[in-house]
């Protein structure tokens, strides 16, 4: 590598039943994709919370993407359209507080996707890269009080980003 | 006190070792990430020496918790949980890292992929040491079983448990159970008639005693979870009362109204309003098809009614619902023919002598709609030349790209059929001959001997213009011969196509009501396409059958027997181990704002007056998280998913980051490090 090409970090919160399955799948296919996603299963994508979202921007990723089974098919019925709707909020939140609309993404995949879902971090990839590092966590680092003021967002966005049911 | 943590690379043979740097990734975790105690890397983790390397060091390391690096999770996470259990520790106390499906499988640069796969550690050992004691509890097994679908492979499945001694409930969609395999005259590769096989075994599970046969009957609902599922059954009204209906068949014969059976008969023959599919129907009351029957069409005619010895005609009836329990569930729910019309260049429905296998299959059948005989569409000409294409709708970009894999030994038994009834040439057009089974080689050889032709290449067209002298009046197939290089058309009198089997139409809704997932095409997902054939993701959930993916009757019957076994096994352990993966409300600091009541789909989540807080049943709770995601008081925890276990998680996974504040951050954490 001649010119340092910008290596964006991504976390990536899979569902256990589809997404996750989706990853298995890529994996056993052999299907190759960018390696800058890291991946933390939870057991819906009903299940992320706003605040991991924002947790991960503060630990220095540059993106985060969420994923879960396509809707009407989640393993708990109807949980993704809970994750739908607490993430349109947090794209809302994220967005008043300066971050692009680019580092996140909601995906769908269901078990059988694995192509999809390494495209669509391929895609996703390509993008934050484009939009260069975040350096939330950097911003924040002389403060001495990062969890602090995650805290603070957290609180103060609780009752935007929660799903009214 | 600190937790000692024993990390485990697996090599996995050259699979991880190959692209990822195990010794580096278990150097740096040993001495790079605080807590861990023993750090090795090992060829295969899973093997009994594997796991007893696990066992050792938590014996005499002393330790508390436990990763290990290697494949899913999805397949091994078990393995783990019991070895550690064998050592004493709390099998939750282990956790897998995927360091094959989403490292060394998907990434070519062995640098990079060594990163990642530290990063993956890293999360993984942040997280094991926030895990808490977990103990699964045990509920009863029902020993009741749900059969859904009446095919060879549902009737086998039911046969084998209640002959074990444990009820089925076998739920059949249409009139009578039988499935395709009761539409057929002959099965390769043997040829012994079809009926002969299945009827005896369809009479078996009409009079067992611990077989309840719904048929006309769908499921409507399930609810429950492995070994207590509560299902509704929806008994269509057949406006025939059961029991008073001694199957007698007067109204059938009476009945004035005769329609084309699409279903039974592919559209080839006739039957009643009042109709059961075949003579030999299990069980043999007919029903009333009320889209064409006279009296729903115009309010009179009755004449079943006033011929029915035993007065069990019951135009009032209606749909009915059965609530039952089960402990496990088979799903034999079979397949669907792919519609020829949607390949137009063979011409099916436009030219009169261009059938479908299945139509193919009723015109054999000696009780089928022409006796058996093998005719043209007008009904009494013998064809003196028969085509049969194979591949229609599968290995084919445009519709299924997969095989099918009984349409070549369908063709050759078609073959075999046309040669023994007629004095007609056989000419098969085929991309591969694919024989793989016991017999089915020899099967080949014998129709090779017998005479029928074979020409290599996809048929690309039929057509009924004639060009050539001698191909007028005829279907002419056009294609490549790829064995000669050279174009051909062969004129024919009938033309069969063998039609890819397909997913049933609704078999992602069926997948859905049962929380099981399909393949892209439609097919059940088992839980191991080796290992696991018949299981699925959702415990207590079996598949079996064509549903599962194409195959034929011996290999539908095994893994209907297989399924049996796998129930027979959960029925006799008694009880079975259900996660503790649930959902909790720490009561002191709920504020009793009832956001979460309304978001669990299980309506596990009740509001306690007395005490003005949610209160989460951990019977019915499946641990999806979203309740916990939502409490805005953070006043709920998901076992084995906390907040705190994902925030390590996350700070584990970004180890490497600015403002990474997992391991012990390596020099290069004020650059964003390239990957
Ligand atoms: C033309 C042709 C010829 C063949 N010849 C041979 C042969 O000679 N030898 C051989 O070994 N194999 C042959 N096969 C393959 C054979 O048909 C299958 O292997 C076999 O029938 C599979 O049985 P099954 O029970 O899995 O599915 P099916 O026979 O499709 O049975 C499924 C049953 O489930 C019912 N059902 C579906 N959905 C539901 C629902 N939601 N609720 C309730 N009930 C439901 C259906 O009504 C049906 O009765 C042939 C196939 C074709 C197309
Ligand atoms: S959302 Fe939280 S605080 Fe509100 S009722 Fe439920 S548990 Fe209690
Ligand atoms: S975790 Fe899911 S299933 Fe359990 S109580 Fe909460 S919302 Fe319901
Ligand atoms: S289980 Fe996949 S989104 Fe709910």
């Amino acid at each position: 590598m001649v010119d340092e090409r910008f290596e964006p970090k991504i976390v990536a919160f899979l569902c256990n039943w589809c997404s996750y399955r989706a990853a298995d799948l890529a994996g056993t296919a052999r299907i190759k994709y960018e390696p800058n996603v890291r991946m933390i299963r939870v057991m819906c994508s009903g299940r992320v919370d706003p605040t991991f979202v924002l947790k991960a921007f503060a630990l220095g990723a540059d993106g985060v993407m969420i994923a879960g089974c396509h809707p009407g098919e989640c393993h708990y019925l109807e949980q993704n359209y809970k994750a739908m709707r607490r993430f349109n909020m947090l794209k809302h939140t994220l967005k008043a507080m300066g971050v692009e609309e680019g580092r996140i993404r909601l995906q769908w995949a269901s078990a059988a996707e694995g192509v999809q879902l390494a495209s669509a971090i391929n895609e996703m990839v390509d993008q934050v890269r484009e939009l260069g590092p975040l350096n939330w966590a950097q911003n924040w680092h002389e403060d001495g009080e990062v969890e602090a003021a995650i805290q603070r967002i957290e609180e103060e966005h609780a009752e935007v980003m929660e799903v009214p049911a | 006190m600190s937790e000692k943590v024993g990390v485990y690379i697996c090599h996995c043979g050259s699979n991880i070792a190959g692209v990822v740097d195990v010794e580096d990734v278990a150097k740096f975790a040993g001495e790079q990430i605080e807590n861990v105690a023993v750090s090795r890397d090992y060829k295969f983790m899973c093997s009994s020496l594997g796991q007893e390397l696990i066992e050792e060091d938590i014996r005499k390391e002393g330790l508390t918790r436990v990763v290990v690096a290697a494949c899913s999770p999805h397949l091994h996470e078990k393995t783990f949980r019991r070895a550690c259990a064998n050592a004493g520790l709390n099998p939750y106390l282990c956790h897998m890292t995927s360091i094959r499906e989403q490292v060394s499988w998907v990434i070519e640069d062995k640098a990079v992929a060594t990163e990642k796969a530290k990063a993956m550690v890293a999360a993984a050992v942040k997280r094991v040491e926030l895990h808490e004691e977990l103990e699964p509890s045990e509920v009863p097994v029902n020993p009741n079983t749900l059969v859904v679908g009446g095919g060879i492979t549902g009737i086998q499945a039911a046969i084998e448990l209640a002959d074990a001694g444990y009820p089925v409930y076998l739920v059949e969609r249409e009139p009578s159970i039988g499935g395709h395999m009761a539409q057929f005259d002959k099965t390769f590769p043997t040829l012994d008639c079809a009926a002969c096989i299945l009827t005896p075994k369809m009479s078996d599970v009409g009079s067992h005693p611990n077989i309840h046969l719904l048929s006309y009957s769908e499921v409507e609902d399930i609810s429950g979870y492995v070994g207590n599922f509560h299902v509704r059954i929806r008994k269509k009204a057949r406006y025939v009362d059961e029991e008073a209906c001694t199957g007698c068949g007067i109204c059938i014969e009476k009945c004035p109204k005769k329609v084309v059976d699409d279903v039974f008969e592919a559209g080839m023959g006739y039957r009643k309003s009042i109709y059961r599919p075949f003579p030999q129907a299990v069980p043999n009351w007919p029903v009333i098809d009320t889209e064409s029957c006279t009296y729903f069409e115009r309010g009179k005619c009755k004449a079943c009614e006033i011929f029915c010895p035993t007065e069990a005609i019951d135009f009032e009836q209606q749909d009915s619902y059965i609530d039952i329990d089960v402990g496990n569930v088979i799903l034999a729910t079979g397949y669907d023919l792919f519609d020829a019309r949607k390949v137009p260049q063979y011409g099916y429905g436009r030219l009169a002598n261009v059938f479908t296998s299945l139509e193919f299959e009723r015109m054999c059948n000696a009780s089928g709609p022409t006796e058996g005989k093998i005719v043209l569409r007008d009904g009494i000409t013998e064809p003196k030349s028969v085509a049969i294409i194979h591949c229609v709708g599968s290995r084919d970009e445009n519709h299924n790209p997969y095989c099918s894999s009984i349409c070549c030994m369908s063709a050759l038994k078609f073959g075999h059929l046309v040669m023994e009834k007629t004095d007609a040439e056989v000419t098969s057009f085929y991309i591969d001959v694919r024989t793989s089974q016991k017999g089915y080689e020899e099967f080949y050889n014998r129709l090779l001997e017998e005479g029928m032709h074979f020409v290599r290449g996809k048929a690309a067209e039929i057509t009924d213009a004639a060009r050539q002298p001698g191909e007028e009046g005829k279907l002419i197939v056009q294609a490549e011969d790829t064995l000669l290089g050279k174009q051909r058309r062969v004129p024919v009198d009938m033309v069969i196509l063998m039609s890819a089997l397909e997913p049933k139409a609704d078999a992602k809704d069926v997948g859905l009501q049962f929380g099981i997932s399909c393949s892209m095409e439609g097919w059940f997902t088992e839980r191991h396409p080796k290992l696991d054939p018949v299981a699925t993701m959702t415990d207590g959930i079996f598949v079996a059958g064509v549903a599962q993916g194409p195959k034929d009757i011996p290999a539908s019957v095994a893994q209907g027997a297989a399924a049996a076994a796998r129930v027979q096994g959960m029925i006799t352990a008694g009880t079975v181990e259900i996660e503790p993966i649930v959902a909790t409300i720490h009561e002191e600091i709920c504020s009793g704002c009832k956001i979460c009541n309304n978001l669990c789909p299980f309506n596990a989540i009740e509001f306690l007056e007395d005490k003005e807080v949610s209160y989460v049943n951990a019977a019915l709770c499946k641990g999806c998280g979203t309740c916990v995601a939502a409490c805005p008081a953070q006043a709920i925890s998901g076992a084995h998913f906390n907040n705190d276990q994902i925030f390590a998680e996350i700070g584990g996974i970004l180890y490497d980051a600015i403002g990474g504040n997992g391991a012990k951050a390596p020099a290069k954490s004020k650059e964003p490090a390239p990957a």
